[in-house]
């Protein structure tokens, strides 16, 4: 979303930054491509990307973008190795039907990876679960368990174990708040797991 | 040069251009045989700029024909994208040079199976060669030459206009800047065949067919192609746009059944004028040929089986559309071509527009459609060096 000052969202502005200038992109779950179309403007990127709605790839194509309308599941497979220098899924990892591949693909097509996702080990979450025995509800993940688009959630060290497993190289982590802020604490320490309502990770297979 | 001077070769006429071409150097059709000279009939609006660069082809669907924003020369009605070409409308004649032709096999001036046979100055009729999409596209890439251009800012089209689209985009990527195919395959589905088939069959079983020597009778097999269109015409729709149109409301509002034969409900009486009217405009041998091109259209089997093979390399800025209620070219088609697509890295839009209208939707007035094309055309136009709009 592009605040009145012109400027990104915190979050997407954090992840702006790591893109390289005129590089290729590919961003999965771009919604109305507002970063894609940041990037286009302020890095000569040659950006793409993919979108579930309607609206959001209309919107995007409205103004200009290469957007499909798909999703990480089913279209990342076709996508030639190497294709892209930075595939990028923002929010959206918890929401695949397989995460693991999902992952695989993007690193297969992309010579890195920049994932960011919400933190199921936040003290937040865990004190819902404990102290009210109820699935967390939080403004950061706003759904009910019976509504919620989100099937696979995972905590940051949830997250770094698959990616030990998978053998893929965590470049950098971020500890994130709710807003995007970035957080002090190192993005791969234990701290993060706790304190951290969202996790933003530069990924390769170096 | 502007537009309006007409190249030498080319005759003006009440009902549109006309251009014979290939008289020295005969078009090879798939089926081995050469045509020569070959008639195209067509309609152009705005102008050529002097680069030769804003120039889009519009490709028309399998009943259609070049009269995009023109009054109909039988029928009177509005051109088939009359809404969107004009100044300031999406198809920009202001900023754009559009060209539509009659397909070859046509029956709106383009030679075809209603023309003269110059071999035995008789009408073609069933003597025609059979043709296929890619012969259509070859005698449209002669169009394209005469008129002296290189490089076609865009290639648009639906339906069958979408296999041409596609066919332009694998035989001569380096002449398509950018392609818009709307609601289309990269290959006729069996279903779509056998739509085709009974269409045919309806026209053949008419004892006014006449082994298609109906013109040396003066006559035409009318209830045949009615027919023809009647089948065709419920696969352009949707049933829920079939029902929010006629329900099973009874014909002229009457509420109990006349328990007979006649055209009982509304949505028969609809049908029955779709196909009386359709016979007046349209001619039967045309509909054999044409219909019997889109069904060996596939583009995959002409690269290996592979359809992402046919897109190798290609540069063109692609946008798929599709609609979600269409069942005669069905989303997964577009899918199919997209993956193709990606599998190249080519650089390529999709959007599933949603509507409730069936394959006609993209005839129709659809908004998010018009927004989709309009960005996709902007941004194009903006890569190709083309002047922003005026004002």
């Amino acid at each position: 979303m592009i605040m009145s000052n012109g400027s990104l969202r915190v979050d997407l502005r954090l992840i702006a930054d790591m893109v390289e200038t005129g590089s290729r992109v590919l961003d999965v779950g771009c919604g109305d491509g507002t970063l894609l179309s940041w990037l286009g403007k302020h890095k000569d990127v040659d950006g793409r990307g993919i979108e579930l709605s309607m609206a959001g790839v209309s919107a995007a194509v409205a103004q200009g973008l290469s957007v499909i309308q798909g999703d990480a599941d089913t279209d990342l497979k076709d996508y030639p190795s190497g294709a892209f220098d930075t595939v990028i899924l923002s929010q959206t990892l918890q929401a695949t039907y397989e995460p693991k591949t999902v992952l695989n693909n993007m690193l297969r097509i992309g010579r890195r990876a920049i994932v960011s996702f919400p933190n199921f080990g936040h003290w937040r979450v865990r004190m819902a679960l404990a102290m009210q025995g109820r699935m967390p509800v939080t403004e950061a993940l706003a759904y009910e368990w019976y509504d919620t688009p989100n099937i696979h959630f995972c905590t940051i060290r949830d997250f770094l174990a698959l990616c030990r497993e998978l053998g893929v190289t965590v470049e950098r982590g971020i500890a994130l708040s709710r807003d995007g802020g970035v957080l002090t604490i190192d993005g791969q320490g234990r701290f993060a797991n706790l304190f951290a309502e969202q996790g933003l990770y530069v990924l390769s297979r170096r | 040069m502007t537009a309006d001077l007409p190249p030498t070769g080319q005759t003006r006429d009440p009902l549109g251009l006309f251009v014979e071409l290939g008289r020295d150097a005969p078009i090879r059709l798939d089926c081995g045989i050469e045509l020569s000279p070959v008639t195209v009939g067509y309609q152009t609006y705005g102008r050529l700029n002097a680069e030769r660069s804003n120039a889009i082809l519009i490709c028309h669907a399998l009943t259609a024909d070049q009269y995009v924003a023109d009054p109909h020369p039988i029928t009177g009605k509005p051109g088939w994208w009359n809404d969107l070409v004009g100044p300031g409308r999406l198809f920009d004649t202001d900023r754009y040079f559009l060209i539509c032709s009659n397909v070859l096999g046509g029956c709106m001036g383009t030679t075809g199976p209603k023309e003269i046979n110059p071999a035995t100055d008789k009408a073609w009729g069933q003597d025609f060669p059979v043709i296929t999409i890619a012969d259509m596209v070859k005698v449209q890439a002669r169009l394209v030459d005469h008129l002296g251009i290189d490089q076609l800012f865009c290639v648009v089209g639906g339906s069958m206009g979408g296999m041409q689209v596609l066919e332009w985009c694998t035989s001569r990527p380096e002449r398509v800047f950018s392609a818009i195919p709307i609601a289309t395959a990269a290959r006729h589905s069996a279903q779509n065949i056998a739509f085709n088939e009974v269409g045919r069959q309806a026209v053949i079983a008419d004892p006014d067919w006449r082994d298609g020597r109906y013109m040396d009778f003066d006559t035409k097999p009318r209830r045949g192609l009615a027919v023809a269109r009647m089948a065709a015409h419920i696969t352009y729709l949707s049933e829920p746009a079939l029902h929010r149109k006629f329900g099973r409301n009874l014909q002229g509002d009457r509420d109990a059944f006349a328990y007979g034969f006649g055209a009982e409900f509304q949505v028969e009486s609809y049908l029955r004028h779709q196909g009386s009217t359709f016979v007046d405009r349209f001619d039967a041998n045309s509909y054999l040929y044409i219909t019997r091109a889109m069904d060996y259209f596939d583009l995959a089997a002409e690269h290996d089986g592979q359809l992402s093979n046919a897109f190798k390399g290609t540069k063109t800025r692609f946008c798929v559309v599709s609609f979600s209620s269409d069942w005669l070219f069905p989303t997964v088609e577009s899918r199919a071509v997209v993956h193709a697509l990606n599998a190249v890295a080519a650089n390529v839009s999709f959007v599933e527009i949603q509507s409730d209208k069936g394959h006609d939707a993209f005839l129709l007035d659809e908004p998010e459609f018009h927004a989709t094309l309009s960005g996709f055309l902007e941004s194009a136009a903006a890569r190709r060096g083309l002047p922003a709009p005026k004002g």
